[in-house]
């Protein structure tokens, strides 16, 4: 299975879980921490996104960056950072 | 036929024609109009040179509202645009004038007057003073305005109408009427390409990556923002004011003084002459921008004369500007018809004499 | 936000695009215009046309429309957008040029400029987000609200003897001839976004065509005027407003 993950940007995500729905692969949730707006932000809850792109397309707010693993040989991985 | 390359000529015009050549000879980039008598006159030249200026837009909207707010769209991308129309027209432009002025757009509005209100009369008028010149629409804002007198100034203030839009960034308006409109005079057209292409960093024409998105709007949500751009829009009007213009015919040693704009102006002048004929010492003041208005120069005139006659074909409108301006020194008098009817030269005699007559004015 | 290129061995495949701004958007939680806003972002600058193009934005809930696109753009006076963007092709003819309205602005108060302009045959793209409801303004009735539909100026449900019947202004603008490409399309799957993307890419080359107006109606939701939450209103969507708007092709052109 072609691994993947998403970045949530937490501070403008507005809580609307329409990426929920749309994920094929129920692997997100809404964190029950709020961020400065007061809005529950979504976040993955398992390890089985597969980078399909369906919850970033959804989102209306352009909160969701997503990263899928690349067919070819995987890179040296980069530092992590955000 | 007009000369095709556009070299100065002078020629016996129609008014309503003489403003749509000096038009296309002020570099006008885009027009959008409809018919309404007095003026259509003005867009079916247009339509009919079209094809002797094949990179200048005529278009024929739907209404004045769509043709206003295409002038919007083509102003705010750069074009030098134009819109002609009579007072029920104007009056559709009202919102998009406000939007154009608070957005500060450069743009002429020609206004060829007709009796009103409401649908009135396709006779000629001055019922639009307090609609040009107060406002018309919404908000603080004002149009530059210009009130011709003849042929040639319709002609001429295109010219300054497009200069002085372009300069201040507003909105500029042409306050003529269905005389001035319909009227044959003789007429020296200037040369095409003698008002230089307008400069517009500003616009919308695709936002280039060296520079920031251009947005054109008039809203301003927040309270402090849009203080904010009505003090740069006072500030502005400020500047404007000394564009002043007016004209004075025998003032000098007037004592009985009379303030008239646009056609009534003319008639006004056969009036002064049969005045001094009769020994009565007259004179006249025309404002030529009635926006801005020439507050100081009447001011100073109440100084001198004894008595103020303002002539307009309305209920009294520019009146109340006179008024202002004399601060009650002097009495301050009103003639007008309304509803497209022509004052003649003898009735407002009448008028003066009449006024003499209560000032025990002295003969020349 | 920063993105990096890849993470922990994956590789970046989706973000905003950058042709729109990083300021939050305004929007209800799960309304689509931020979703339309994204898609057509997304095309200008798939194709490259950030420098090229010109937008006209309404009044209605999307007036802020130019805080977001990070391209030039005019706002226009209520229903005026498409004699705005008339007026901006007509003078920049090489450039692309679309408007983006509203039900109220689009088949309300501009109806006489929205028939013109399609009428003419304007060489633009009109964007038409029907949501049923002014949103703006506080959730009032729309010349598309649903017979039944309960808003704040018809609380006791639309009828049509008193507010006429909704007006499918899509179909009615389909006859002129001066319409080329008229399509009507929806943003509540990854589906229906992908369609109208590539009817958005359609429309933008069409326009180089001069050969007439691309009209696409987006039918959409409302989640805070229709009383609903996101994930309801897009089932009411489907439920509701697809069966009277139908999602498709009304005219395409002729290969």
């Amino acid at each position: 299975m072609i691994r993947g993950t998403i970045i949530v940007a937490t501070d403008i995500c507005k809580a609307c879980e329409l990426c929920i729905t749309a994920c094929p692969q129920d692997c997100l949730e809404m964190s029950p921490n709020l961020n400065v707006k007061s809005y529950h932000y979504v976040q993955l809850k398992n390890d089985t996104c597969t980078g399909c792109v369906n919850c970033a397309i959804v989102c209306p707010d352009s909160a969701i960056t997503v990263y899928r693993q690349s067919k070819s040989p995987a890179p040296k991985s980069a530092a992590l950072t955000s | 036929m007009v000369k095709e390359n556009g070299t100065s000529e002078t020629r016996l015009m129609k008014g309503n024609e003489a403003l749509a050549e000096a038009s296309f000879r002020a570099g006008m980039q885009a027009y959008f109009g409809y018919p309404i008598t007095p003026q259509s006159e003005v867009m079916e030249y247009f339509a009919a040179q079209a094809p002797n200026h094949p990179d200048v837009v005529i278009l024929q909207a739907e209404s004045e509202l769509a043709a206003i707010n295409m002038v919007h769209g083509a102003a705010g991308a750069g074009a030098r645009s134009m819109i002609s129309s009579s007072s029920p027209g104007i009056s559709l432009m009202q919102e998009c004038l406000s939007y154009m002025a608070s957005a500060q757009l450069p743009a002429l509005i020609v206004n060829v007057q007709r009796g009103g209100p409401g649908l009135g009369t396709i006779q000629p008028s001055q019922g639009d003073y307090f609609q040009a010149v107060k406002g018309g629409g919404h908000g603080d804002y004002h149009l530059i305005v210009l009130a011709p007198a003849s042929v040639q100034e319709m002609v001429d203030f295109v010219f300054d109408g497009f200069r002085l839009s372009e300069k201040y960034r507003n909105p500029a308006m042409i306050l003529a009427d269905g005389a001035l409109g319909q009227m044959m005079e003789k007429v020296t057209l200037p040369a095409a390409g003698s008002l230089p292409k307008m400069e517009a960093s500003w616009a919308t024409t695709g936002k280039r990556h060296i520079r920031e998105r251009n947005i054109i709007t008039s809203l301003f949500i927040q309270p402090e923002r849009m203080e904010k751009l009505n003090l740069v829009l006072q500030a502005k009007y400020s500047q404007i004011q000394k564009e002043v213009r007016w004209e004075e015919i025998r003032t000098e040693d007037a004592a009985i003084v009379l303030v008239a704009f646009g056609l009534t102006s003319r008639i006004c002048e056969k009036t002064v002459d049969l005045a001094r004929e009769k020994g009565l010492k007259v004179g006249l003041l025309r404002p030529i921008t009635l926006y801005p208005f020439p507050t100081s120069a009447i001011a100073k005139l109440a100084k001198s004369a004894q008595a103020f006659l303002t002539v307009e074909m309305n209920a009294g409108q520019m009146v109340e500007d006179v008024r202002l301006a004399v601060e009650g020194q002097r009495p301050v008098d009103f003639y007008g018809r309304m509803g497209g009817m022509i004052p003649s030269p003898e009735e407002v005699m009448v008028r003066v004499e009449s006024i003499a007559e209560k000032l025990q004015a002295v003969p020349a | 936000m920063e993105q990096v290129a890849n993470i922990d061995g994956m590789e970046l495949v989706y973000k905003k695009p950058q042709t729109l701004t990083d300021t939050p958007m305004h929007y209800c939680p799960g309304c689509g215009h931020g979703v339309v806003h994204k898609i057509l972002m997304e095309v200008i600058n798939e194709m490259g046309i950030q420098e090229d193009t010109i937008g006209v934005a309404p009044v209605g809930c999307s007036v802020f429309a130019y805080d977001y696109m990070n391209i030039d753009m005019q706002e226009a006076a209520h229903g005026r957008a498409s004699a705005v963007a008339t007026g901006i092709k007509r003078v920049l003819p090489n450039k692309y040029v679309f408007s983006y309205q509203g039900d109220g602005d689009l088949a309300a108060i501009g109806t006489g400029e929205t028939v013109h302009t399609v009428n003419r045959g304007e060489n633009i793209l009109m964007l038409f987000i029907n949501n049923g409801i002014y949103g703006m303004t506080g959730g009032q009735m729309a010349p598309t609200s649903l017979i039944g539909m309960k808003t704040s100026t018809s609380p006791f449900g639309r009828e049509a003897s008193t507010m006429g019947n909704p007006l499918k202004i899509t179909e009615l603008l389909a006859q002129l001839s001066g319409a080329y490409f008229v399509t009507r399309h929806a943003v509540h799957t990854t589906a229906a976004i992908r369609k109208l993307k590539k009817a958005i890419g359609s429309s933008f080359k069409y326009q180089k065509l001069n050969k007439g107006t691309c009209f696409i109606e987006v039918v959409s939701n409302c989640p805070n005027g229709w009383k609903m939450t996101p994930v309801e209103s897009n089932e009411w969507l489907e439920k509701n407003m697809f069966p009277f708007y139908p999602l498709g092709d009304i005219k395409v052109p002729k290969s």
